[in-house]
């Protein structure tokens, strides 16, 4: 699973430029699915089963990027941020654009070493030395660089928010030989920017309910207060975060899943952020849902980091929770 | 039906001036609605008004299933709602849509069906303190005053006084966001595209959060959708030092092709599509910088199952003032790379 989880993590894909994760996505589970379309905004949607409950589980493949705004006349790139890019997080960086041009990003000059400078005061550098000889145009998308690391049990990388939940999105879907549910594994677009494809993608499959894989933050390094999510300790089962409140019964459902199996788990209460599960909630008469989440240390930089135990848990309560008949009483309970 | 080419010419420029003084402020679009009935009443095949009050037009292909394109273009204007009567003609007011309070004072109004002359009153300088006229004015202390004799009612609405002008090579006037956008839907419906079934779309309450592309879009249900909207160009060279690279467009350059706004990822093949269409008409276009902003592509995007799009605009100065300024080559360049792209297009765009 290492191997795959490098795979996606290695793919530059930032919202709204979905191409080339989903190509890496779609020859992973050829062969695995019932049925594999691509809806309109992009999303690839597989089918597994037909005839049961209808249920949708989603991971994001988008991840946060960089979009060139003005190339000036001595080719150095203006730039604002896709989804939430933290400025401090991006001096020193290197990026790599969808065509394949690569940069560093520098500092006006002027800014001291303690200020916290904005996007504005930041440019790439793609090693141009004018406008004419520099690779780049206004619009040009790009997302960060950095390479994957395995550290045996923790492993850190680019876009793990939320590769992570793709990877275990597909292991799941390729472990699920088959199911008397009729689940739809969506990998959504454009999580990041406004959870857009996860709402198009639930209007279309109009599910029972659903579920997103995503990850969430952490608790457990120094500073960290008030989040009692840590690394090792398994999955976590979402009550809430900061755009959405699970359906009580999809958290018992999850809860009676890892328990009967012996799956460790955590319970989180997440303050800020949401997940596509927020979006499918909302969707025509309203869905009941909830979100198996991988902590995940430092989301939304460069190196982010994730338990490769919690990692293989989630794939066993996502199997948990879909090899047996659902029996969640929704309507009129 | 007609097929005309679409014209930028005397007659055209006529028709937008009367769009641009007709009153249309979000939630009251009726005036500009029954101009644009009007308008295009011979040019499609089945027109109706949605229970929002967009105008929903169709004009239908050939073939068997012909791809569904939708083209929208906003009515509404920003504008002001009276929420209080202070007697003697004296209203309060709040802003509908997003105008800067610094842009209030001083500026001549039309309130209400009969257009009522009025001003937004600001104290003379010869009373203000050097102090207080650092301050901007807020939205609160201001006053529309309408005279003594003003029927007008609380909750009536009211914008900036008509004042279109030609002056070559600009059109000047209140509201161009986005009556130049509705001018160029209403050209571009008198030709036929026998490609495409075209779903036509003038909505309401785009300024208040693109309310009415949203249900336009779940009517249409169509297979993608290009909106036309006029953005802003803060293209004056900067005040104190160094490059404006912060300009969002700059007049004169062309059509802005959108690639992503706050409410938007435009969809990277229509994108790409424009480019190509422009570049090979030789129609000269910018890229709209990415950054803030919405248009009405936000709600179409999102409505149903989904829906790709790309915006195309037309820039302007001073936007959401009593006064902007366009160029009249960029609107008529955005009118050419519309009916361009629209006539090329085929289903393989979205393979």
């Amino acid at each position: 699973m290492k191997q795959l989880i490098q795979k996606l993590t290695d793919t530059f894909s930032p919202s709204g430029y979905e191409n080339a994760i989903r190509d890496v996505i779609r020859a992973e589970i050829k062969g695995f699915a019932d049925e594999l379309r691509v809806d309109a905004l992009g999303n690839l949607i597989a089918r597994r089963g037909r005839g049961g409950r209808r249920v949708m589980v989603a991971a994001h493949m988008d991840e946060i990027g960089l979009m060139a705004t003005h190339v000036d006349d001595r080719g150095f790139v203006r730039f604002t941020g896709i989804g939430g890019v933290y400025p401090r997080n991006l001096p020193g960086g290197r990026v790599r654009f969808v065509n394949g041009t690569r940069g560093v990003i520098g500092l006006d000059g002027g800014v001291s070493g303690n200020d916290l400078p904005p996007l504005e005061k930041m440019f790439i550098d793609a090693g141009a030395s004018s406008k004419d000889d520099c690779p780049i145009q206004t619009g040009d998308v790009a997302a960060f660089e950095r390479p994957f690391l395995d550290f045996g049990n923790r492993l850190v990388a680019k876009s793990m928010d939320d590769r992570i939940g793709c990877a275990v999105a597909i292991e799941a879907l390729r472990a699920l030989k088959s199911t008397p549910n009729e689940v739809y594994f969506v990998f959504t677009t454009q999580e990041e920017v406004g959870t857009r494809g996860a709402q198009t993608s639930a209007y279309g499959i109009d599910p029972e309910f659903g579920f997103s894989i995503d990850v969430t933050g952490w608790g457990d390094t120094p500073g960290q207060r008030d989040f009692d999510i840590a690394l090792g300790k398994g999955p976590a089962i979402k009550i809430r975060d900061g755009g959405m409140l699970s359906d009580p019964r999809i958290v018992d459902w999850m809860t009676a899943a890892a328990e009967k199996n012996k799956i460790p788990y955590q319970r989180e209460v997440l303050l800020g952020g949401t997940t596509d599960a927020r979006a499918m909630q909302l969707v025509r008469g309203g869905i009941p849902v909830g979100c198996v989440s991988i902590p995940c240390r430092y989301v939304h930089s460069p190196s982010e980091m994730v338990d490769y135990g919690d990692v293989q848990n989630a794939v066993k309560l996502v199997l948990a929770l879909l090899r047996p008949a659902v029996k969640l009483q929704l309507a009129g309970a | 039906m007609a097929n005309k080419a679409p014209a930028t010419g005397a007659a055209q420029i006529k028709s937008l001036e009367r769009l641009c003084r007709a009153v249309g402020v979000s939630g009251g679009e009726g005036e500009v609605r029954q101009i644009i009935l009007d308008e295009i009443r011979s040019s499609v095949d089945e027109v109706k008004v949605d229970a929002l009050g967009n105008i929903l037009a169709t004009k239908k292909g050939r073939g068997a299933k012909p791809l569904r394109v939708m083209l929208d273009a906003h009515m509404d204007e920003v504008g002001f709602m009276l929420v209080a009567d202070d007697g003697e003609g004296l209203y309060r007011f709040k802003i509908i849509g997003g105008i800067d309070p610094r842009n209030l004072a001083g500026k001549q109004v039309v309130v209400g069906r009969e257009h009522r002359p009025g001003v937004i009153g600001a104290k003379p300088i010869h009373l203000t303190t050097a102090d207080e006229r650092r301050k901007a004015v807020a939205e609160e202390v201001l006053r529309i005053d309408l005279g003594p004799e003003s029927k007008i009612k609380v909750g009536e609405r009211g914008t900036f006084a008509p004042n279109f002008q030609r002056v070559d090579p600009s059109l000047m006037s209140k509201s161009l966001d986005n009556r130049l956008g509705v001018s160029i839907l209403i050209e571009l419906l008198r030709a036929n595209y026998p490609n495409i079934d075209l779903c036509a779309a003038f909505t309401v309450q785009e300024e208040i959060g693109l309310r009415g592309a949203r249900v336009a879009a779940q009517f249409f249900q169509p297979d993608l959708a290009i909106v036309m909207d006029a953005t802003p160009a803060n293209d004056l060279p900067m005040q104190f030092e160094g490059d404006n690279v912060f300009y969002n467009t700059r007049l004169g350059l062309g059509p802005a092709i959108y690639v992503s706004n706050s409410s938007t990822l435009d969809d990277p093949r229509l994108v790409h599509f424009m480019q190509q269409v422009a570049q090979k008409a030789g129609i000269p276009f910018q890229i709209r910088q990415p950054g803030g902003g919405g248009t009405d592509a936000g709600g179409i995007q999102r409505a149903g199952a989904g829906v790709p799009v790309v915006s195309v605009s037309v820039p302007h100065r001073y936007t959401h003032s009593a006064m902007s300024v366009a160029r009249i080559a960029d609107w008529k360049n955005t009118l050419a790379l519309l009916h361009g792209a629209i006539r090329q297009i085929t289903p393989a765009l979205l393979k």
